[in-house]
């Protein structure tokens, strides 16, 4: 026995020690969490990062349990739902987190996006992380588009049946690639088939792969915070930014904190009102698909609705596919549209206050205007709302480079 | 730190839910409230014999089983199997219509629709002014219309309870600058040309126990949701202050 293990080595100082000759473990911990140094004064803008990373594990983990039930076929798939619903134990729940959970996937997503836009976290030396961070969003906005088709109901069938007619507006290849994306000569089985496969796999495995190197880019420049200072310019003695704390354990017990507000919102919905009056779970979804029976009113779920706003206000078929897709790619060009010098709101002038206002506005207004039956007040009043939209990003070069800026302190502002 | 600004994002985001919920609520005709109680269970297990006597000749509830519908309703396995099972031989079974639906569908021109889901794909409100609107028409094959789904195939299956009725509408003339006229019909009411075994009221009431069956098989597991629902809100609760214990411990040094 002994002679053994003075050959083979006993493990010398103990197990951590014996992985991390083999793995990074304790320099990763360290890199990524314990010695990972962000801003004391953030506000609690700073929670929706962490928020989306929840909702992922929750769409993961219950989409993982759906699968186990789910059958995606066009005779099968609206049954298997019900059946999820009613004999599955707990599939209910799992069914309405996963439901739920795509809509706040969205609300957190804006939200965390929107705080990047008032704190000026793509400016650079954040550019990338910002540009990966809007690859994510299309992706996502691919995983809920092709997520909202299994469920085979009536809104599934057709909202798919629009969007995907839309690639047809496109010249000379429109008609070919409308049939390569759906696989058939109308939505089919062969359609929810691939859509199953894309969601299930290609679109999560992006996504986690987009997350993941978001935040390696997001800790190698290190965090922005509420005044846009970049903490590493201030180090003690020991090379810790004056200003920072450490990620594990200040900000992640700050951001549990967080996560249970989060939760008791989120739980909310999934006990009280999972069909969100219609806007989580559309009441013709109840229906089973028939492509026999067009819905008097197709509207997008909300969280694409800003968006489609935009598409309806253009007369020409091409062209609001066109302006629908710019309103989509837009804000992956910000780091360089805005020339402001300083990144904080707190520091910016009036332009860029009522401008980025404006914004919210039309953005929340297309939104509205989305879920209505296209009028034509409410198609004149998309079209004022997206040259707004579109204003806030074209013009944004000019107004942010003669908009009077106040002076940067050194350090961050931090009141307990 | 400023309890106003750390909650400015949670107010954004409360702000978003009650706009979404405003969104939803606009829209629809003006129907006459269903006013359903989902928690009496004396409603739901006549709303039950209702359906398996009037409905669930033509109409499935092909997702519903007789044993989950028994535990809610506080039936035993005998009372199912003597009141609620006419065709079917386990209390497993799911909801099958009497009539073949091929047959139906040829009969009326269209399948009778299955009952599970359509609570909560037209909503209670809608259910109960359908089966209370349906009134003569010579010219419909059935010899009956809709006021709800105009041109329906279905035919007035509670004839004999409710009776027959026609339709009221009052008439406005419209008299132009240049003296033409417009004439348009407003509908105002019902009208009985027969009586039905039931008064007016009763029948109301056994319309909405139909209702209030069809909108809990909508969704079985709602009531017990809302229950357990409580209970994770409280438990969160307990546990936020634990969290914001330990995170006031972990930032006291911070300065």
């Amino acid at each position: 026995m002994a002679r053994i293990e003075a050959e083979v080595g006993k493990p010398q100082g103990g197990l951590m020690k014996w992985i991390d000759d083999r793995f990074p473990f304790t320099e990763t911990m360290k890199y990524h969490v314990t010695e990972y140094y962000a801003a004391k004064s953030f506000n609690w803008w700073y929670i929706f990062g962490v928020l989306a990373m929840v909702v992922l594990v929750i769409q993961l983990v219950t989409g993982v349990f759906l699968t186990m039930n789910y059958k995606p076929s066009a005779d099968e798939a609206f049954a298997s739902v019900e059946y999820i619903m009613r004999d599955v134990e707990w599939g209910w729940l799992i069914r309405y987190m996963h439901s739920t959970g795509a809509s706040f996937f969205f609300i957190v997503v804006y939200l965390h996006m929107f705080r990047a836009m008032l704190y000026g976290s793509y400016k650079k030396p954040r550019e990338l992380i910002w540009i990966i961070g809007m690859l994510i969003f299309f992706v996502l906005m691919a995983e809920g588009f092709a997520g909202y088709l299994l469920p085979w109901g009536q809104m599934s069938y057709w909202g798919a049946q629009v969007i995907i007619s839309l690639f047809g507006a496109i010249p000379g290849i429109g008609d070919a690639l409308v049939e390569f994306i759906r696989g058939d000569y109308s939505i089919s089985d062969i359609t929810l088939n691939r859509f199953f496969a894309l969601h299930v796999i290609v679109l999560p495995l992006s996504l986690i792969g987009l997350i993941f190197v978001h935040i390696v880019a997001l800790h190698h420049v290190g965090s922005n915070n509420p005044d846009g200072i970049e903490i590493k310019e201030h180090k003690g003695p020991d090379g810790i930014p004056l200003d920072g704390v450490p990620f594990h354990p200040h900000h992640t017990t700050k951001d549990l904190v967080g996560i249970i507000v989060f939760l008791m919102l989120f739980t909310g919905v999934v006990f009280f009102a999972p069909e969100m009056g219609g806007m989580f779970l559309e009441h013709s979804n109840f229906e089973p698909a028939n492509m026999t029976a067009t819905p008097e009113h197709i509207a997008p779920v909300w969280y694409y609705t800003p968006y489609y706003a935009i598409l309806r206000a253009v007369p020409s078929k091409l062209w609001g596919f066109i302006l629908f897709a710019i309103a989509v790619v837009l804000p992956l060009f910000l780091p360089w549209l805005d020339r402001a010098r300083v990144k904080s709101i707190r520091y910016r002038g009036w332009m860029y206050k009522t401008a980025l206002t404006t914004f919210v506005i039309s953005f929340v207004a297309l939104g509205y205007l989305g879920l209505q039956a296209a009028t034509d007040a409410y198609v004149m009043a998309a079209r004022f709302f997206a040259v707004l939209y579109f204003m806030f990003f074209l013009l944004m070069p000019y107004y942010t480079s003669i908009d009077k800026t106040k002076p940067v302190p050194d350090r961050v502002k931090y009141h307990e | 730190m400023n309890k106003l600004k750390m909650l400015r994002p949670t107010i954004a985001m409360a702000a978003l839910f009650i706009s979404l919920q405003g969104f939803a609520a606009g829209g629809g005709a003006e129907l006459e409230s269903a006013d359903i109680d989902p928690d009496n269970i004396s409603s739901l297990q006549r709303g039950a014999r209702n359906f398996m006597n009037y409905c669930s000749g033509c109409h499935s509830a092909q997702y519903v089983r007789f044993n989950t519908i028994g535990k809610y309703l506080e039936l035993s396995e005998e009372q199912l199997v003597d009141n609620l099972m006419f065709n079917a031989e386990k209390t497993f079974e799911t909801i099958q219509a009497s009539m073949p639906s091929d047959d139906a569908a040829r009969w009326y021109g269209t399948a009778p629709p299955d009952m599970s889901l359509m609570a909560r794909a037209k909503g209670a409100d809608y259910i109960y002014n359908f089966l209370k609107g349906f009134h003569l028409d010579a010219d419909s094959p059935t010899g009956v219309d809709n006021i709800v789904l105009v041109g329906t195939s279905m035919p007035h299956v509670l004839w004999e309870l409710q009776g027959y009725q026609k339709t009221i509408y009052s008439e406005h003339v419209e008299t132009r600058e240049d003296g033409s006229t417009t004439t348009t019909h407003e509908f105002v009411g019902f009208e009985h040309v027969t009586t039905g075994s039931m008064e007016a009221e009763e029948f109301d009431d056994f319309v909405r126990d139909t209702v209030n069956f069809l909108a809990y098989i909508s969704e079985p597991i709602r009531s017990e949701r809302r229950k357990l629902g409580v209970w994770v809100l409280m438990y969160l609760i307990v546990f936020w202050v634990i969290a914001v214990m330990l995170k006031k411990q972990i930032w006291k040094d911070v300065k």
